[in-house]
């Protein structure tokens, strides 16, 4: 395995890791679809972000997208609570607005902008090993996505180990919750926040729709396997590693996109959870079923 | 005015095809998007959107070479099967809809990437536009796909027509449909397949990520107008037409603008409008409609007030100062001014030299809030069992929205009782 191998494993890796621990809250909230309306509703943040700083100054595209991130949540909610609009017309509607949105300000500013739909949409994993970070001394640091991603990761562990107890109740009894005095709205808000701040961080290197497929898929793979938060938190992050692992030589097989590749062992590791899991698999609950009837 | 009129004319064949075909286009996906979304399934659009991708790749992958039609056959198997699968993922584990969608649509769409990409690395030079099924492409639509566009929302519309009333039936009350012998499942699968067909054509105009705006937002801003199905396909229907030749005067007038995402944004304005602005439904109306509400109970609550202080001497038309109008009852002064200048202006109250007193008029109205009051307070006390000591909050808010004819009911049911549970006198109706 030479270094630049070894380099885009280890950002497929800590993307895997950031946003399967995300969505594990988000599955469990039924927000699967609100994940992924936030990662195509933050093409506008960043362009906005791109024009006003002039650069792509990584900070300020993290901070423009958190933003609009945050506010495309917050109009899902306004269209569902105030207008009434139909929960899942409301999401559909609010983050094609945004991405729309984007691509017009994208072909406004087309000379300013160096961005494109194709880059927001499955970015490029392989051209991680090129940035890289040198000191004024000329030390090099590594790539600089990872480190960005590394920062992020830190945050969400920190915010996730922190408040587990919050996100935890909030997702699963927010009546109770609320009861004890943790506020719904305010860990909605964090915890889609948080989101954004990932989408960001993974946008430039993974592209939007990895990072859903990794958001979901895991999650979802670790809930077939078992019913225990932490259990299902610790199964996605490894099974997320392991489909950038895989994903990448896969991709490397195939002559293609090393994004595209992980999403497909993703499914991969889906289908085989969805067919083996010895608890909630097809065929555990065809063996059971077929107990009961026997019984 | 100059460029419009150019534009009306149609006199240039591109801009002929562009905007016939961004019109039919919108319009029959916004007329099956009206039942996905009344069927509670929105997004599913956007996963089958995304999943169309591996379809095209396959069927160029087998066949080599870029035939339309075997490319819209590919996309349209691969499109189904996401359906498919969605439905059996969430009907066969514990995975609920949402993440079901979310999963497909970004796994399918990984792996069309993969193939995406490894056929634009393989060298094929046949390969090149194979990526306008990803974003779209309206500017380029040629007069080959506008006969597809056309002989697809024609079919979609003929369907639609004829099997108007199935639909209907299966949109809003599935398990009616199939009590009456309908088949229900043929019908699901007959509109899926539907979807997935205006998916798979409008994607190579719009592209992926927007195809399911072109679904979604027309309905979402239809059902706002109105409440009839009938009515609710038009409107959505025209809505999409006129933002589809809009979108295409757009790119036509600055032509570095895509129309696809001109389309959306004005889709997506309409709706937003429609959100705040419909008549009964709009966020406007319903707070216009919950202000007069709230005016109309302070009103009442004033008579009520002046009624009491009545009460107490026995003297009805007896004046009293606002202070002790405040003193019964307490109020916030701004509103309680307000609402006696229109209880003034509709006669109920008037104002003589020492403060204000219940017109003839005035008084009527405030024993009937009064009565229905005290009629509540009995009923719930006697039939409900409810302590005495505990209804008089309920009532405080009922007495402002019983009908004339529940009046009626209650006192039948009652027996034209005379006296409320704390021994107060119900005033009779006159």
């Amino acid at each position: 395995m030479n270094i630049d191998a070894f380099w885009i494993i280890f950002t497929g890796s800590l993307v895997a890791i950031c946003c399967s621990l995300l969505g594990c809250f988000l599955i469990l909230r039924r927000m699967a679809m609100v994940g992924d309306a936030i990662s195509h509703a933050v093409l506008p943040g960043i362009v906005l972000a791109f024009l006003f700083s002039g650069s792509r100054e990584v900070w300020t595209m993290l901070l423009g997208a958190a933003a609009l991130g945050v506010a495309c949540t917050f109009l899902i909610e306004f269209f569902h609570k105030k207008a009434l609009v139909q929960a899942d017309a409301s999401i559909g509607v609010t983050f094609t607005w945004l991405f729309a949105l984007g691509i017009i300000l994208i072909s406004v500013y087309a000379g300013k902008v160096d961005l494109d739909q194709d880059c927001v949409l499955y970015g490029e994993i392989a051209y991680v090993p090129l940035d890289l970070w040198l000191t004024e001394t000329g030390m090099n640091l590594g790539p600089r996505t990872v480190w960005i991603i590394g920062g992020v990761l830190l945050i969400l562990l920190l915010f996730i180990s922190l408040f587990y107890k919050q996100l935890y109740l909030t997702s699963f009894d927010p009546a109770f919750a609320a009861a004890i005095g943790i506020s719904t709205t305010l860990w909605y808000y964090l915890l889609m926040g948080a989101v954004s701040l990932t989408t960001v961080a993974a946008f430039e290197s993974v592209g939007a729709i990895l990072v859903v497929a990794l958001m979901v898929g895991p999650p979802a793979t670790a809930y077939l396997l078992t019913d225990n938060l932490k259990k299902i938190l610790v199964i996605s992050s490894l099974l997320g590693v392991i489909a950038s692992a895989a994903g990448f030589y896969l991709a490397l097989w195939l002559n293609g996109s090393v994004a595209g590749a992980i999403s497909a062992v993703i499914g991969l590791q889906f289908l085989l959870a969805f067919v083996f899991s010895p608890t909630h698999g097809l065929i555990s609950r065809r063996r059971i079923r077929t107990a009961v009837a026997r019984a | 005015m100059n460029t419009l009129w150019e534009f009306l004319s149609m006199s240039d064949a591109n801009v002929r095809f562009v905007t016939i075909g961004s019109v039919l286009l919108a319009a029959s996906s916004a007329v099956v998007g009206c039942f996905t979304v009344l069927r509670k399934r929105a997004l599913v659009g956007d996963a089958v959107a995304h999943a169309v991708l591996p379809g095209v790749c396959l069927a160029f992958i087998l066949t080599g070479e870029k035939n339309p039609l075997i490319l819209l056959l590919g996309s349209f198997l691969t499109g189904w099967l996401s359906l498919i699968i969605i439905d059996f993922i969430s009907a066969n584990s514990r995975i609920k809809e949402d993440t079901a969608i979310g999963l497909v649509l970004s796994v399918f769409f990984g792996i069309g990437i993969l193939f995406l990409t490894s056929i634009q690395h393989s060298g094929n030079e046949n390969q090149s536009g194979l990526d306008k099924f990803l974003f779209g492409s309206a500017a380029a639509l040629v007069g080959q796909d506008l006969i597809t566009f056309g002989a697809v929302a024609l079919l979609l519309l003929i369907c639609v027509t004829l099997l108007y009333k199935e639909f209907k039936l299966l949109s809003f009350d599935p398990a009616y449909a199939r009590t009456i012998g309908l088949p229900v499942r043929g019908l699901e699968l007959l509109l899926t397949t539907l979807t997935v067909l205006a998916v798979v054509v409008g994607i190579q105009s719009v592209g992926v990520v927007l195809m399911s705006a072109m679904l979604i937002t027309p309905a979402a801003a239809a059902r706002f107008w109105t409440d009839r199905l009938g009515a609710m396909v038009i409107i959505a229907a025209s809505m999409s037409a006129f933002c589809g030749a809009t979108g295409a005067f757009v790119s036509f007038t600055a032509p570095a603008m895509p129309t696809g995402p001109w389309i959306v944004m004005l889709l997506s304005m309409l709706a937003l409008l429609s959100f705040m602005f419909a008549p009964k439904k709009g966020i406007l109306a319903r707070y216009l409609l919950q202000r007069r509400i709230r005016k109309q109970m302070a009103r009442e609550n004033i008579l009520k007030t002046l009624f009491h202080l009545g009460e107490d001497t026995g003297e009805y038309s007896h004046s009293y100062s606002k202070k002790q109008i405040k003193q019964r009852r307490r109020q916030p002064l701004f509103q309680m001014k307000s609402s006696m200048q229109e209880l003034r202006r509709k006669n109920l109250i008037r104002k003589g030299p020492e403060g204000w007193s219940l017109t003839e008029a005035g008084k009527k109205e405030a024993q009937r809030v009064v009565r229905l009051h005290r009629l509540w307070e009995l009923y719930l006390t006697e039939y409900l069992q409810v302590a005495s000591d505990h209804v008089h909050e309920d009532a405080e808010t009922i007495e402002h929205v019983l009908t004339p004819e529940l009046e009626q009911r209650l006192e039948e049911l009652l027996n034209h009782p005379t006296a409320d549970p704390h021994q107060s006198s119900i005033p009779q109706q006159p």
